[in-house]
């Protein structure tokens, strides 16, 4: 993971502006996902992780760790991913936020997804998710990565089958497809 | 079993790339032919793709912990923060007076002696149900607890003084099960130690003084916990006219039975479902205490109750793999034939059994004398469970360094006195094919390089039971519009297991394995083998062929009747039913189901017994006449400045009978390999021996092998037949995962002339041995 979640943050948000306090009730978040705006209404301690599984149905973002050392809940917040349970979804503001469900265009699959099934890139397929969202968007920002690069692209990711062997496999062909 | 019911076949034998033979067994009539070698096969023996693949790559699957219900409560269980307490009073009247609580557990019940006490950080106390998760988590707070702290024991060592604090009583130490797992019954209790359970052969006295060498060392192994990326999770839905439970499991089945009997519900009152289920590596073999918890908050509270651990509570309550302490002695006569192995052992498993070092030193190698006595010891922490080849994973780090040493001692290569002591045709193949690949001959004297980084080879074998489970059944259908369904309650722990289904049945109806539908993991279809000890495939793919098989004939039959031919003579291949000896005549499949009388037609059947016959019976359970075997080679870089241990590269050779789907086996052996890699040099589950607390309980200071520490890996698979049922196909994911740590512990020894003892091989255990700093007491 090249961004950490909290530098994100602090990018975003210009200093001297005084925020407004909200919560602890609920109140009314908007956020554009998978290019679609919707509307929560969620305690500001939501994290966008909980939100995305919670109201707003999107359960193939996982949950593992809850604390940003598994990887799992991989998102991408402006094409970068982070890890959607250490940042609170009343933070994303208006970024775009791209989910496991939003990566395919309609029924054709991201070359990344279409590679990790050809490669068996999963096994039980719980860490898949967060660990396609991570090669996908190396993909999209790197033109010819090798398996180094990809090996640092899903460091901090934990896989408990050890799909790591294909995954690195699946993510070299699909740089392939990708570009060609 | 009447002689006219049965019927003599030829089936493949042996080892593929040695030279297949033929073997004949007398089979029951009702069973399908012998299968061909892979080589003449279409779909099985071929890598194809996940039938779930999709799914699992678009996030649309549902794993237990996606699952929601309408009315759905949620559920947090409150944990003692005592390793050792009696609980005089539990006080729940604030929580469940706490607005959207609407149902409060004590579970640590102050009225019952045995379950007023507690014995370990984590152990459950109350539960709660709300109707969101935050307000069950606000309302574990307003519980109180009167804990009286009792004496505790938090280290093995510690607990097997005289005088230590007892973990349990006569009444509470659990005491084995009649099957032997995870312990034999009716062992001695002595203070907190349970055992020793006793194997013997011959006479180790007069075998050790018939020795010219002998060896003896002690090995240690350290807790490694299951860390599945889905936490253990249940939602479980009680109403008048059943109990259903979505649970993360990997045995439906069992789990059924379980709730049954627990809450006196008949069998067919109870339904257990899982559609996708996030790694379990044995430790969601069982209901377990967070099932039991969700079933009855619901039960009482009249409503869908969803309970998932979290990480902590992964980590310190839904199992570990024990750690255990053995002492090998092996006497050899010089040639190397052992006269004589010696085996002591004592392990933990927390306040739970199951912490042997399994049957690597009596069963491995030929030696006339045999002795074991292996102890489990109780202390105040989380139980252990099965973890990934359970006992001989940590075994086998003792016995195939101690075999190394003894090779070092006779100065015979490694891989040639394992070829005079190893009766296995089948290990002896793969240390030929492995030896080749990682470049046996390129190794050096121990310690023989001369930087600071030293490079090493070194082997190790394993060896598991090809078990198979009998209470295993499959349904095959056949619709009139010639789809076609698989059905059986058997899950899909993530190895593949619905989709060697598929093939097996796309290869008997000569259709391709995406046109098969699976529905796995359920209760409403036959009762499905567990997924654990690897056995899924073994038990669940010959019925899978003969139900196949069996709706087959009745399809042939009808074809037959169109196309003036008799049933025998038609073939199902290539999506068309035709004349075995005029393939021009014939029909599609769709059009052959087209005929059907009825809209579909279908068969069960249940696992036959392996055809030459079990080794041994237990209850549902049954060991087939082989073994399954494996050996591994590792390639090490110590760096000696560092202390750091890298892996460059695994080559595995493993065995599982007939190789169903090569690409899925070939995934399993990577996890395999790199949960033993990590076992070898990372993880550790630290227990405060002062407090009795884990205090790495997280996926961060308990660390696991990642990409970056991942070798190059090489599998290579045999294919081993032995006409021994109707695909002759057996399991690969515990063999995969027990030699990976030895090789690396003898390539270590390899690479720096010095062996290491006790597990994990962390830079500091590296700079102990090499005497850079001081050992510790």
């Amino acid at each position: 993971m090249l961004n950490t979640t909290s530098a994100l943050i602090a990018a975003a948000q210009p200093d001297n502006v005084a925020l407004p306090t909200v919560g602890p009730d609920a109140v009314a978040i908007a956020l554009r996902v998978n290019d679609a705006t919707r509307t929560v209404h969620a305690e500001p301690r939501m994290t966008l992780a909980e939100a995305l599984r919670g109201p707003l149905g999107l359960t193939g973002t996982k949950i593992a760790c809850n604390r940003g050392a598994c990887s799992a809940c991989t998102v991408w917040l402006d094409g970068l991913p982070v890890c959607a349970c250490m940042i609170l979804a009343i933070d994303v503001g208006t970024r775009r936020v791209t989910t496991i469900e939003g990566l395919a265009q309609g029924e054709t699959l991201h070359p990344v997804q279409q590679a990790f099934i050809e490669h068996d890139a999963l096994q039980c397929g719980f860490c898949t998710p967060g660990l396609v969202m991570s090669c996908a968007a190396l993909l999209e920002r790197t033109a010819a990565p090798n398996a180094d690069d990809i090996r640092a692209a899903i460091s901090g990711h934990v896989c408990r089958c050890g799909t790591y062997p294909h995954v690195i496999a699946a993510t070299m062909d699909a740089t392939k497809a990708h570009k060609g | 079993m009447a002689n006219q019911n049965l019927r003599t076949e030829t089936f493949p034998a042996g080892i593929a790339s040695v030279g297949l033979g033929t073997v004949e067994r007398q089979i029951s009539a009702d069973e399908p032919p012998p299968l061909p070698p892979n080589s003449e096969l279409a779909v099985i023996g071929k890598s194809f793709p996940r039938h779930d693949g999709r799914a699992k790559v678009t996030g649309a699957i549902r794993f237990t912990v996606d699952v929601s219900l309408p009315g759905m409560l949620h559920a947090r269980v409150l944990r003692s923060p005592m390793p050792h307490a009696l609980v005089r009073s539990i006080d729940i009247a604030a929580a469940a007076r706490q607005a959207g609580v609407r149902a409060v557990l004590p579970i640590a019940t102050a009225d019952d002696p045995n379950r007023a006490t507690v014995r370990y950080i984590g152990a459950p106390v109350a539960a709660v149900a709300a109707v969101s998760l935050a307000a069950a988590n606000e309302a574990l707070h307003l519980i109180r607890v009167d804990y009286q702290a009792l004496p505790f024991v938090a280290d093995m060592n510690e607990a097997r003084n005289p005088g230590a604090p007892l973990v349990h009583d006569e009444t509470t130490a659990p005491a084995g099960h009649p099957s032997g797992f995870p312990a034999a019954p009716n062992l001695p209790l002595n203070g907190n130690v349970r055992g020793p359970a006793i194997a013997r052969r011959g006479d180790v006295t007069q075998g050790f003084a018939q020795a010219d060498v002998v060896v003896e060392g002690e090995y240690s192994t350290q807790v490694q916990t299951h860390c599945c990326l889905e936490p253990h999770a249940i939602v479980a839905d009680w109403r008048a006219d059943g109990l259903t439970v979505y649970m993360s499991t990997q045995f439906t089945t069992g789990v059924r039975h379980e709730l049954a009997e627990e809450f006196g519900l008949p069998l067919n009152r109870v339904r257990v479902i899982v559609d996708a289920m996030g790694g379990g590596f044995g430790s969601k073999s069982s209901l377990g205490d967070y099932g039991r918890i969700a079933v009855e908050l619901s039960r009482r509270a009249q409503a869908p109750v969803k309970l998932f651990l979290d990480r902590q509570e992964e980590q310190m309550d839904s199992g570990n793999r024990p750690g255990t302490w053995q002492r090998l002695r092996i006497g050899a006569k010089r040639d190397g034939a052992l006269t004589a192995i010696s085996l002591l052992s004592y392990g933990t498993a927390g306040v739970a059994l199951g912490a042997g070092v399994g049957f690597n030193a009596e069963a491995l190698y030929s030696c006339p004398n045999f002795d074991g006595a292996q102890h489990d010891v109780f202390i105040n922490a989380g139980p252990g469970c099965a973890m990934r080849a359970p006992g001989n994973t940590p075994g086998a780090f003792g016995l195939e360094q101690a075999i190394d040493e003894l090779a070092e001692r006779l100065a015979i290569d490694p891989l040639i006195l394992r070829d005079r002591i190893d009766p296995s045709p089948v290990r002896r193949e793969e240390r030929r094919i492995g030896a080749e690949r990682i470049g046996w001959q390129r190794r050096h004297a121990p310690g023989a390089d001369p930087g600071p980084v030293k490079r090493g080879l070194g082997v190790a074998q394993s060896l598991w039971m090809a078990n198979v489970q009998i209470n295993s059944a499959c349904e095959v259908r056949v619709m009139r519009d010639g789809s076609v369904e698989v059905l059986s309650s058997v899950q899909d722990i993530g190895t593949g297991t619905g989709t060697v289904m598929a093939q097996t049945v796309a290869e008997v109806f000569g259709l391709r394995p995406e046109q098969i539908t699976v529905r796995i993991g359920d209760t409403e279809f036959p009762a499905g083998p567990p997924s654990y000890g690897s056995r899924a495939t073994a038990s669940i793919t010959p019925p899978a062929r003969t139900a196949a098989w069996r709706v087959l004939q009745s399809l042939l039959r009808e074809a037959g009747l169109a196309l003036n031919a008799a049933a025998e003579d038609l073939v199902a291949r290539e999506g068309r039913i035709v004349v075995r000896n005029d393939p021009s005549r014939g029909m599609s499949f769709a059009e052959a189901a087209a005929r059907l009388r009825t809209d579909r037609i279908s068969a069960v059947a249940s696992r036959s017994d392996d055809y030459p016959g079990f080794r041994r019976r237990m209850d549902d359970a049954a060991l087939a006449q082989q073994d399954l075997g494996g050996v591994q080679f590792a390639a090490v870089a110590v760096d000696t400045e560092t202390g750091i241990v890298r892996v460059e590269r695994v080559v595995a050779v493993q065995d599982c009978g007939r190789p169903m789907n090569p690409r899925q086996i070939e995934s399993q052996v990577h996890g395999g390999i790199l949960m033993g890699l990590s076992y070898a040099l990372f993880e550790e589950r630290i227990l405060d021996r002062q407090t009795g607390r884990m205090v790495n309980p997280d996926l961060e200071h308990y660390r696991l092998a990642g990409p970056r520490e991942t070798p190059a890996i090489d599998v290579v698979i045999l294919e081993n037949y032995q006409g021994n049922s109707a695909t002759d196909a057996y399991g690969i994911a515990e063999p995969s995962n027990i030699a990976t740590a030895p090789a690396i512990a003898n390539a270590v020894h390899n690479a720096i002339g010095v062996r290491l003892h006790s597990l994990p091989m962390t830079p500091a255990a590296v700079f102990s041995a090499l005497g850079r700093i001081p050992q510790r007491s």
